[in-house]
């Protein structure tokens, strides 16, 4: 018997996806702006996702709440940019921001659990919310435009959007993908198998998820930023709304919760279910509702999940697994 | 006086907050879940009793009894199709599958009955108009008195029944234990089935005064559901009385929070939910440590 890491498949897809992020990163040059935002729409779910999923997969913290740090991402931008900071870098502040928001929430959240911890995020959302909608100078309940960003030509701007997009894509994928390589990992897993038995071997749980909690609150506050870029214009009943929560627990539940491959599968599900379905409308989400349901009560392990339970498949080595040595004959 | 108005006019309002918990509480009490449909339940019973009050002209009142044993039944298919599975799956399956479950609800009402909000108010006679001038800034309100002696009776009802009766012995032994009331033949299930049957219909209570108070729309339930999960936490989780007392709690910061500004209201009560929260949870010790 032996343990290993690297499978044939694994190496060929990580490396696979190194060439995708290459070619993505090429997409601006070669097609119109149009499917440019597309595809920043498509990275911006594949990041809320794979955050959701840190959350809940990893932490069992089941967030309806994390479209308080997509609020505080793009409002954050709009604020920046307001003290004459070039938009860019504002939107990295705001990214950063809304990590920083995250830490002290996350000294009292950690404590609840499942429903109030859940609940309890989601009022988090409802009250930074209401003191947006307070503040005259975001536009109030009304929304407000980032203006800034006007001083580039449209198709560049697109552009720089989608770059920006696939870094934070690239970047918070890399950072979970080698947190859960990491000696860190394997107690994040551990966790997600079993908390009180993980706390009983000496892992400091409380520690584990709250790097999860910041994690996921950085991914987050970087999709609204990224959200803001791609429309120019936020109103805190959408960017707040409860909603963004919907689409996350969608894509995981239905690509695979806990998973790495499954929430970015899920990402590009809903991607491809909302531009088959442009209208949109409620039997579109009424539909949404149910799959969700569905997977969580038929197949809690997702279509990721219950492909890598059958096949053995894993295409990101971020576990072990045990492999018969060939005997001689 | 005008605090004290206040104050009185939050007491009426949390009443409706705390029948709204009613149910979410019995669940949680009964289960160990929390039912993030709960309020789009309520929303849900405020339609049916909207459709029987369009189509036979009854009023209000009169229609809630006739919706009450449709939302019974329903509660019952609820506990059968969705919840029953998701009780055996773990603590967030029971989250995931009804919050799926609430999306369904609001946009299958935002499909039958457009996005335009609907009253009840005008349905329900000289009750919703009536009210007594007590001294010139106090006056005490028909309908919110009402709600409070309505709340009064379900607290005390479903008290008696769990403390004088055989089903309600054997909903509190479950609640207490259910593998041990298997055990001395307690079916759990029907004891699961009758508890979410009840909060169901608890719920469409608070659908009738929700409607009655004020207006509602297929999306009003998340609201809804927030502050009946504030009256149940802010009075303790699992104590009936204490959601009471919760919900009255979450009215009167309302009230008063809404002296302030009115942009406040509905933040003075999220406030207090986190406060609680944070002291219940001794998040404040560590909260003042990491400051100091």
């Amino acid at each position: 018997m032996k343990v290993e890491r690297w499978t044939r498949t694994s190496k060929l897809f990580t490396g696979g996806s190194g060439g995708l992020v290459i070619l993505l990163a090429c997409v601006p040059l070669i097609f119109e702006p149009d499917v440019v935002q597309k595809l920043t729409t498509l990275l911006i779910l594949v990041l809320l996702a794979v955050m959701w999923n840190a959350l809940a997969g990893y932490g069992g913290l089941l967030s309806v709440g994390q479209q308080a740090f997509i609020g505080i991402g793009a409002y954050g931008t709009v604020f920046f940019s307001g003290l004459g900071i070039s938009p860019y870098p504002a939107m990295l502040l705001a990214t950063l921001l809304a990590g920083a928001v995250s830490l002290p929430i996350s000294l009292f959240a950690l404590r609840l659990r499942a429903a109030q911890f859940a609940i309890g995020m989601w009022v988090i959302a409802e009250v930074i919310s209401i003191i947006i909608r307070l503040d005259q100078n975001l536009g109030a309940g009304t929304g407000i435009s980032l203006t800034q960003l006007n001083q580039y030509e449209p198709n560049f701007r697109q552009a720089y959007t989608f770059w920006l997009a696939l870094a934070f894509t690239v970047v918070f994928l890399a950072a979970l993908f080698l947190l859960l390589r990491s000696p860190l990992g394997a107690s994040l897993q551990a966790i997600r198998d079993d908390e009180d038995a993980a706390r009983s071997l000496g892992v400091r749980v409380a520690a584990r998820k709250r790097l999860l909690f910041v994690l996921a609150g950085l991914g987050c506050g970087a999709a609204g930023v990224l959200i803001v870029a791609n429309t120019l214009f936020i109103e805190p009943g959408s960017i707040f709304s409860v909603q963004w929560s919907a689409y996350m627990i969608f894509m995981v539940l239905v690509g695979g919760l806990g998973t790495f491959e499954g929430p970015i599968l899920g990402a590009i599900l809903l991607f491809a279910i909302q531009t088959t379905f442009t209208q949109g409308g409620p039997w579109y989400l009424v539909g949404l509702g149910a799959t969700a349901a569905l997977f969580a009560l038929v197949l809690p392990r997702g279509v990721w999940g219950t492909v890598e339970e059958r096949l053995g498949l894993r295409l990101m080595p971020v576990g072990y697994r045990v492999v018969e040595k060939k005997r001689d004959a | 006086m005008t605090i004290v108005n206040a104050v009185l006019q939050g007491i009426f309002l949390g009443a409706f907050y705390a029948v709204l918990a009613c149910g979410l509480s019995l669940m949680f009490g009964v289960m160990r879940i929390i039912n993030l449909a709960h309020g789009d339940l309520a929303v849900l019973g405020a339609y049916v009793i909207f459709v029987i009050v369009e189509h036979t002209g009854a009023s209000a009142f009169v229609a809630f009894a006739v919706a009450l044993p449709v939302m019974i039944v329903l509660g019952y298919v609820l506990q059968a199709i969705v919840l029953e599975r998701s009780l055996k799956a773990g603590i967030l399956t029971p989250l995931l599958a009804t919050f799926g479950l609430s999306i369904v609800i609001q946009n299958l009402l935002q499909l039958g009955f457009s996005p335009d909000v609907h009253s009840l108010g005008g349905s329900a006679g000289s009750v919703t108009t009536a009210s007594w001038q007590v001294t010139s800034g106090l006056s005490v309100s028909a309908l919110g008195l009402l709600v409070l002696v309505v709340a009064v009776i379900v607290f005390g009802g479903l008290q008696l029944f769990l403390s004088k009766t055989r089903v309600g012995w054997m909903m509190r032994a479950t609640a207490e234990d259910a593998d041990a009331a298997e055990l001395v033949g307690i079916d759990s299930h029907a004891v699961y089935a009758r508890a979410t049957a009840i909060a169901v219909g608890i719920a469409a209570l608070g659908g009738l005064f929700l409607g009655i108070r004020s207006v509602f729309d297929p999306v009003s339930g998340p609201t809804q559901l927030i502050f009946a999960f504030e009256a149940v936490v802010i009075g303790g989780m699992g104590s009936l009385w204490g959601t009471l007392v919760g919900g009255i709690a979450l009215g009167v910061a309302q009230t008063l929070g809404a002296q302030i500004h009115p942009q406040l209201a509905v933040m003075a009560g999220h406030l207090l939910f986190l406060a609680v929260l944070i002291v219940r949870f001794g998040g404040g010790r560590l909260l003042l440590r990491s400051m100091g």
